[in-house]
């Protein structure tokens, strides 16, 4: 074996390593911002370069097959033998040059970004650990190594949600992350308990080669797995029925936003699903569920996106429900499909937010120079902003036209390939149609949201203010340099998977396959005639040329007010401003009632009342009164005690004297 | 009745006699001088059971040593006439015999002597014979026992300067 | 051999002892009690020797020895509470009341 393929666990290691250094200088020499850039930039690239390097030798070396590199065992109890192992094969290899390549760019845009934050050292520590937790949920060997993956990369949310956490809202919107995962995470846990106690392995590649043999297709115990296991995607991933945190998280920096509830955490469901091929094409009910969800949310998502003001919230709903169609991808069988809309969403989803946040920044930077306390996040403060901030609005509009799907964008290719293949599985059961319908309307409305943000940020009139429209300044070079590679992924990112149909080699769907060889068998796709799915490629174009077109005519920049000028919602639009009401309803369903629960029974019931109450100061009463009582026996008269000794002496001669 | 059973029988009665009057006497000296008595008794009861120089250390050190040493305080602390209180009344009566009784009647049961308990003839006599009254015990003593011996010296110097600390007005 | 009646004449004078001991207040003659119950048990041990060895009689010295020390103390600590309270009636000292 070649020696680059030997050092994969350089990978992870690198941004652990920036970890703890960063956090050293964090808690030692917090000021030392040149140093701290140049580790947790530095360890990004490293990390980076060796990936490409160690793909490169997997790509000469050609193995069908996993590579699999043991380090020590972990947790040998009796029959349960789990090694922290990392694995590369086709799929992680994918993810690991999308994680490490994306995140590389979001430090070096955050070196600018968060230049001049007081907790700039704390940031890139929590930086290069979520990239560690991150690598080792892709690289994990097993489900155990993926879980530690799985929950630091939770963890590293929390902590980057509430950053900034002298303010309530920042550190409630981690709280909110946080408790909102673990509800998925039990779904995650008790699913891996149940692959173990049915295979009684939890390493991926026996697992999966025995899974066939081992599970009867679609029985109970492997759709009630596959169905746990998509508990936990959408946690990590917020989907319907778990989305509510997402975009509370965007409390957190941009970058953040950017890097972790875009472009990889995120996903991190999507590549579970996709990992578990094997078990979710033995699980046609469960892949349903994982298809009519990921519809349904992308549907939802995109009707909340339409009334937010706040850019990042735009973004978030976007983002939710981009990942829908990632699930409704692996869903419908077309894991590539999936994979290949998770790696261009990752591209401009993570040009978005970034460029939200070079926008954000410019506002930020405006309103602090004439003290003014204004929404630097809401888009009606904004307008017109194409005329300050040249750069962004170019790039954005390419990551807009991506997003929306128009050729020849990245988004465009792999929206296409979803949409086709939940149209393909129609003919099995019409209930396809609908995911498909659902889909396309999507597709309508992000176009149509898309540019509405497009709009009021960068056309029309500008409505900061006089004052601060002459601070409004393009960001500086570390910025815009990430958001132009990103932008160049954008355009040209959907050449790696370009469909047969448009004379394309389908380069990732065949890179993949060796990975998703086993449930392609057990789930062949079904072929669609080149007419219908030439029909599907322009009805998909033709909604997001709508959706534009729509939202040019449509929406009026130069009527809008404000933010604190503005009037409230009214109606329908209020409804979608308030996003379905869902958190209040979650609020009265689960949140009081959960408070109420534990506050009057399990506090003051239970707490207080049965362990304080009848179990500490009960047991501290039982022995006073006890003490009490002896204490009565203690008469001070000799007497008395003799007559107990000499009682005590009787018993005792009773029964040892026979 | 052989001569050793009378002698035995004779002064068993006197020291159960003293036992009894010595718990019952209003006056501590009466009690004082009935336990005498019953000490002799029991000087007595050793010689006949091969024990005749513990019979001596028993003259020397109870009804001498430790019964003058109560004798003393008594008169001391001037408590020669009975007290008003110092015997309990009916109930308290009552309780002694029985506990007293029931004990009694419990060791008896235990004290029943075995086989093993007589299984060797009269060992204290063989070795008087062959190594004198004194010898026999005094062998032991010095050799087996000679580390217990030696403590017991500190016990009683400990005893001393207890006595003195304790009973000194002042020190 | 007269070990049968020599343990009962000890148990006799013991249960006497004890009997004294619940019996009086005087802490002077619960103290002659004891001994007259140490002196019970050398009876025990004496009688004990006869078939069984010189080491009980050897016991009955120590026994002696340690009743010798404890008469002293003993006697010392009732002069001590006899001039702190006057009396050496055990009704009337109740330190150890809880």
């Amino acid at each position: 074996m070649p020696s680059a393929l030997q050092l994969l666990w350089l990978v992870p290691a690198l941004p652990l390593a920036g970890f703890l250094a960063n956090g050293v200088l964090a808690l030692r020499r917090p000021r030392a911002k040149h140093a701290v850039s140049i580790i947790g930039v530095g360890v990004l690239l490293a990390a980076l370069a060796l990936a490409i390097v160690i793909v490169l030798a997997f790509l000469r070396e050609g193995t069908p097959g996993p590579l699999v590199f043991p380090y020590w065992e972990w947790m040998p109890v009796g029959e349960l033998h789990v090694t922290v192992a990392l694995q590369l094969d086709q799929l992680s290899a994918v993810m690991l040059l999308v994680v490490t390549g994306v995140s590389s760019l979001i430090h070096v845009f955050s070196v600018g970004y968060m230049g001049e934050d007081p907790g700039y050292a704390r940031y890139f520590a929590y930086l290069n650990l979520f990239v560690f937790f991150m690598l080792v949920l892709v690289l994990g060997a097993s489900f155990p190594v993926m879980f530690v993956g799985w929950e630091g990369v939770g963890l590293c949310s929390y902590l980057l949600i509430g950053f900034w956490f002298n303010e309530r809202i920042n550190a409630d919107a981690g709280k909110k992350a946080f408790l909102v995962n673990r509800i998925g995470d039990v779904g995650f846990l008790v699913a891996m308990l149940m692959i173990f106690a049915h295979t009684g392995s939890l390493d991926f590649q026996p697992l999966f080669a025995q899974a066939p043999k081992l599970f009867t297709p679609g029985g109970p115990a492997v759709t009630a797995i596959t169905l746990l296991l998509f508990l936990g995607c959408t946690g990590k991933s917020a989907q319907i029925p778990l989305y509510t945190w997402l975009p509370d998280a965007m409390q957190g920096p941009t970058p953040v936003s950017a890097l972790i509830h875009a472009a990889t955490m995120v996903t991190a469901g999507v590549y579970l699903v996709a990992r578990c091929n094997v078990l979710y094409a033995l699980a046609p009910v469960a892949s349903a569920v994982v298809a009519g969800i990921g519809a349904l949310t992308a549907f939802f998502a995109a009707t909340i996106a339409l009334k937010q003001w706040d850019i990042k919230r735009v973004l978030a709903y976007s983002t939710v429900s981009q990942l829908g169609y990632m699930f409704l991808g692996v869903g419908s069988g077309a894991y590539a499909a999936g994979i290949f809309h998770l790696v261009t969403h990752a591209f401009f989803k993570a040009l978005l937010f970034l460029g939200a946040g070079s926008v954000i920044h410019a506002l930020h930077h405006a309103y602090h120079a004439t003290h003014s306390r204004e929404d630097a996040q809401d888009m009606r403060n904004m307008g017109g902003l194409a005329r300050h901030l040249p750069w962004t609005s170019t790039l954005m509009w390419v990551a807009t036209l991506a997003i929306a799907g128009i050729p020849p964008f990245a988004g465009f290719f792999s929206k296409d390939q979803i949409l086709s293949a939940a149209f393909s599985l129609g003919d099995v059961h019409p209930l396809w149609y609908v995911y498909w319908l659902l889909g396309l309307l999507t597709a309508l409305l992000t176009a149509f949201y898309m540019t509405r943000l497009m709009l009021y940020t960068f056309h029309g009139p500008n409505r900061t203010g006089e004052r601060e429209s002459a601070h409004l300044r393009e960001a500086p070079w570390v910025m815009t340099g990430p958001l132009v590679v990103l932008a160049a992924l954008s355009l040209a990112g959907g050449a790696l998977n370009v469909p047969a149909l448009l004379r394309g080699r389908e380069w990732l769907e065949h890179w993949l396959e060796p990975v998703t060889a086993v449930a392609a068998r057990l789930r062949p796709g079904i072929e669609v005639p080149h007419g219908t799915e030439w029909a599907l490629v322009i009805a998909a174009v033709a909604a997001a040329g709508l959706g534009i077109i729509a939202a040019v005519r449509l929406l009026r920049p130069e009527e809008l007010v404000p933010a604190r000028l503005a009037p409230a919602e009214r109606g329908f639009a209020r409804v979608l401003w308030k996003k379905w009401y869902v958190d209040e309803i979650y609020d009265f369903l689960f949140v009081r009632p959960l408070i109420w629960l534990s506050r009057e029974v399990l506090w003051r019931t239970i707490d207080l009342g049965l362990i304080d109450g009848a179990g500490v100061n009960g047991a501290a009463r039982l022995s006073r009164a006890l003490g009490w009582i002896g204490s009565r026996l203690q008469t001070g008269q000799l007497g008395f005690y003799v007559v107990l000794f000499v009682g005590g002496v009787l018993a005792v001669l009773w029964t040892a004297v026979r | 009745m052989s001569l050793t059973q009378l002698v035995f029988w004779t002064f068993s009665a006197l020291a159960v006699v003293g036992a009894a009057m010595c718990i019952t006497r209003r006056s501590p000296v009466a009690s004082a001088l009935w336990l005498v008595q019953t000490l002799f008794s029991l000087a007595a009861l050793f010689v006949v059971l091969d024990a005749q120089f513990i019979a001596v250390l028993q003259v020397l050190v109870y009804a001498g040593a430790i019964m003058v040493l109560f004798l003393f305080v008594i008169m001391l602390l001037n408590l020669g006439r009975a007290g008003p209180s110092d015997l309990k009344g009916p109930a308290g009566l009552a309780v002694a015999t029985l506990l007293g009784g029931l004990l009694f009647f419990q060791l008896l049961r235990g004290a029943t002597p075995s086989a093993a308990g007589t299984r060797g003839g009269n060992v204290m006599a063989q070795l008087q014979e062959e190594q004198g009254i004194v010898g026999a015990v005094a062998r032991p003593l010095f050799s087996q026992y000679l580390i217990p011996f030696e403590i017991t010296s500190v016990l009683l110097l400990a005893a001393i300067v207890g006595a003195v600390v304790l009973a000194k007005r002042k020190l | 051999m007269l070990l049968g009646p020599s343990l009962a004449v000890s148990a006799v004078l013991f249960a006497l002892g004890v009997a004294g001991v619940l019996l009086r207040r005087n802490a002077i003659v619960i103290f002659m009690c004891v001994e007259l119950m140490l002196n019970a048990v050398n009876l025990t041990f004496v009688a004990l020797a006869q078939s069984l060895g010189v080491a009980g009689q050897i016991f009955v010295f120590f026994v002696m020895a340690v009743a010798a020390a404890e008469a002293a103390v003993g006697l010392a600590i009732i002069l001590a509470i006899y001039r702190h309270k006057q009396t050496v009636d055990l009704q009337n000292i109740n330190l150890l009341k809880g």
